[in-house]
């Protein structure tokens, strides 16, 4: 079985976000870059899918030379090779369209990507990607089985889940619960470095959306605090102040 | 040219979320001089859908097939994309669900569509441009989108527009499309609903609880007063990693992001991670036994104390109210 893993490099979890030019950059300065953690996962349910010589995994990026040590993680995680697309991801519509490109030139069974990158939180990569390669795409998935050609996975819905069958090839953003985090051992660092990593420049398309400036939430006022023996000024404050119950 | 609204049921009901996806979409309309059409697609009541009238809908168009009984994101996306065509629809807004999140970008890539997801708040037509506020960073800030394609594609974060109503009965109309047989390839085995829980995503007043409670025995209290209070319960990651609460509940960065109007966060140190999935909460309250702890920072209203004391006092004080309301 093939295995294609999209990862994204997004600003470490612990990042304060703060913007630049008048609002309308992110300020990279000082942030840490890091592999999107729903990736991870995918990539840890890749690694164990294949184990024992069932398959392979390669691992993919739209991105320019600065993700390369991102790349390089997921190969020491357990990646077999790597594929970096040679340019900035736009938008979700040039990302999932030069995924489509290299999966239409080179076929996988299974292709994962993350819930969501955890900078643009678009749900988006998924859907489109399997809809250009007119396939089905299921997200937000906590469990991926495979028996034989068709695999089981769990769906997340508001307040519970759907059990559903979906034969080869399909796209899955997963979450967590399909698999525990890996962390890279020393051999595993090691090898990384002499993994392929491929590079290949991407396709032109049509950028339809485009961030423009961005805000960050208004700070609230001071905390309004209640003595702990008296829980019902706390719910009167909620109810005639707040007007929230 | 006109606005096409996705209106998803659960079991055959519309939820809150699902009135203010309809009004948002009508206000849109209303911006750009023109009707919005509603699709529902599954098994919907006759009165339930034309209820959908109140909220702004001109007209409902109602696919309803054995086939289509249950969500398949790629059918659902074709069915919907057929309707955009007949109503000659260019602007398409649906709710940022958990399967509103698997049909936007589909229904982007066949429309060649810029995809808004997770708006908050209406678009800005004024200067030409069309621009849409998103949540960005998990919540830690707001992204401006320009969509300039010609066809567009929004999503609405729950609890994030009112609910306007007001309006009469919207007339039906049976919609009937050809279904692709390589649509339906993904089948539903098995639907599994905990249907006496509010659930987390678009509840309006979620108690949350972390790593201060101690142990997943001491719960019980915490599903008390969310019960009493019509809240979803929720908690920190650790929490959920240490199988104390199933992930579902997870709030944050890497778990669900929430927009309730009320947010009560019990013994949560308030790490980034965590703030970014609640800060757009319309209402925060803490309660820490440490004064120190960074929560109270990014907090309305707090109370310095200890859950177990806490707790059981708020409880009382909440059933005294409804009493007394
Ligand atoms: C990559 C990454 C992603 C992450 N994503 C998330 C995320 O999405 N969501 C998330 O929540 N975390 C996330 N975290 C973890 C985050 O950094 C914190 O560790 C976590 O939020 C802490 O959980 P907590 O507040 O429940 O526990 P703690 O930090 O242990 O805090 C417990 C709090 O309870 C208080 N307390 C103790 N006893 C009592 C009592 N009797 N009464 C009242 N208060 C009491 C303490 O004063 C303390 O403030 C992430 C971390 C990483 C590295
Ligand atoms: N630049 C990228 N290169 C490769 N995969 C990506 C990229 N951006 C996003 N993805 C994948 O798409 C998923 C969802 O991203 P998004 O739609 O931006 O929320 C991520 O978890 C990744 O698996």
């Amino acid at each position: 079985m093939k295995i294609l893993v999209c990862i994204s490099n997004v600003p470490d979890t612990t990042t304060k976000i703060t913007f630049t030019d008048n609002n309308t950059q992110f300020n990279t300065a000082g942030v840490q870059f890091i592999l999107n953690p729903y990736d991870e996962i995918a990539l840890a349910r890749a690694i164990e899918l294949s184990e024992g010589g069932k398959g392979t995994v390669t691992v993919i990026n739209i991105g320019e030379i600065s993700t390369e040590p991102t790349i390089r993680k997921a190969l020491a995680i357990g990646a077999d090779d790597a594929v970096r697309v040679n340019a900035k991801p736009h938008d979700a519509y040039f990302v999932a369209f030069q995924l489509a490109q290299y999966v239409k030139e080179n076929a996988f069974d299974l292709i994962l990507t993350g819930r969501e990158s955890i900078d643009y939180n678009g749900s988006k990569v998924a859907g489109m990607l399997g809809e250009f390669l007119d396939i089905p795409s299921i997200s937000i998935i906590k469990k991926l089985d495979i028996n034989g050609d068709i695999a089981t996975v769990e769906r997340e819905i508001e307040g519970g889940k759907e059990v559903i069958t979906i034969p080869f090839p399909f796209v899955a953003g997963v979450a967590e619960g399909v698999a525990e985090w890996k962390i890279p051992n020393m051999r595993g660092i090691m090898s990384a470095r002499t993994k392929p990593l491929k590079v290949i420049e991407a396709v032109a398309v049509k950028t339809l959306s485009e961030v423009i400036s961005y805000e960050t939430p208004a700070p609230r006022g001071q905390v309004k605090l209640v003595p702990a023996d008296d829980a019902a000024k706390l719910i009167e404050l909620l109810h005639s102040e707040a007007k929230v119950i | 040219m006109s606005v096409l609204v996705y209106v998803e049921n659960a079991d055959g009901k519309f939820k809150k979320s699902i009135f203010e996806v309809v009004s948002y979409a009508k206000a849109i309309a209303t911006q750009n001089n023109t009707g919005l059409i509603a699709i529902s697609i599954g098994t919907v009541s006759t009165d339930e859908l034309a209820n959908l009238g109140k909220y702004g809908a001109d007209k409902v168009l109602n696919a309803s097939t054995d086939q289509l009984k249950t969500f398949v994101n790629q059918a659902y996306a074709s069915i919907i994309f057929e309707a955009a065509k007949k109503e000659g629809a260019n602007i398409i807004v649906l709710s940022n669900s958990f399967s509103g999140r698997g049909l936007a970008p589909r229904i982007g890539v066949k429309m060649e569509a810029g995809v808004a997801d997770g708006a908050v708040s209406l678009p800005n037509q004024t200067a030409g441009s069309f621009t849409v506020k998103k949540t960005a960073f998990s919540g830690k800030a707001f992204a401006v989108v320009e969509l300039n394609s010609e066809n567009k594609v929004i999503s609405l974060t729950p609890n994030s527009y009112k609910v306007i109503d007001g309006g009469a009965n919207a007339p039906l109309e049976t919609f009937t499309v050809e279904t692709k047989e390589s649509d339906f390839k993904a089948i539903v085995k098995d639907i599994i609903r905990a249907t006496d829980k509010v659930s987390l995503p678009d509840a309006e007043i979620v108690v949350s609880a972390g790593r201060g409670l101690k142990g997943p025995e001491n719960w019980g209290m915490v599903e008390e007063l969310a019960n009493l209070l019509g809240a979803a319960t929720a908690c920190s990651k650790p929490v959920s990693d240490a199988g104390w609460r199933p992930h579902s509940e997870h709030v944050g960065q890497t778990g669900i992001v929430v927009s309730p109007n009320l947010y009560i966060a019990i013994g949560i140190s308030g790490a980034i991670q965590h703030l970014a999935g609640i800060s757009s909460s319309k209402v925060i309250v803490v309660i820490n036994k440490d004064p120190e702890a960074p929560f109270f920072k990014v907090a309305d209203y707090g109370i310095v104390g200890d859950a177990f004391e806490v707790i059981p006092k708020l409880i009382e004080a909440v059933k005294q109210h409804k009493a007394s309301a």
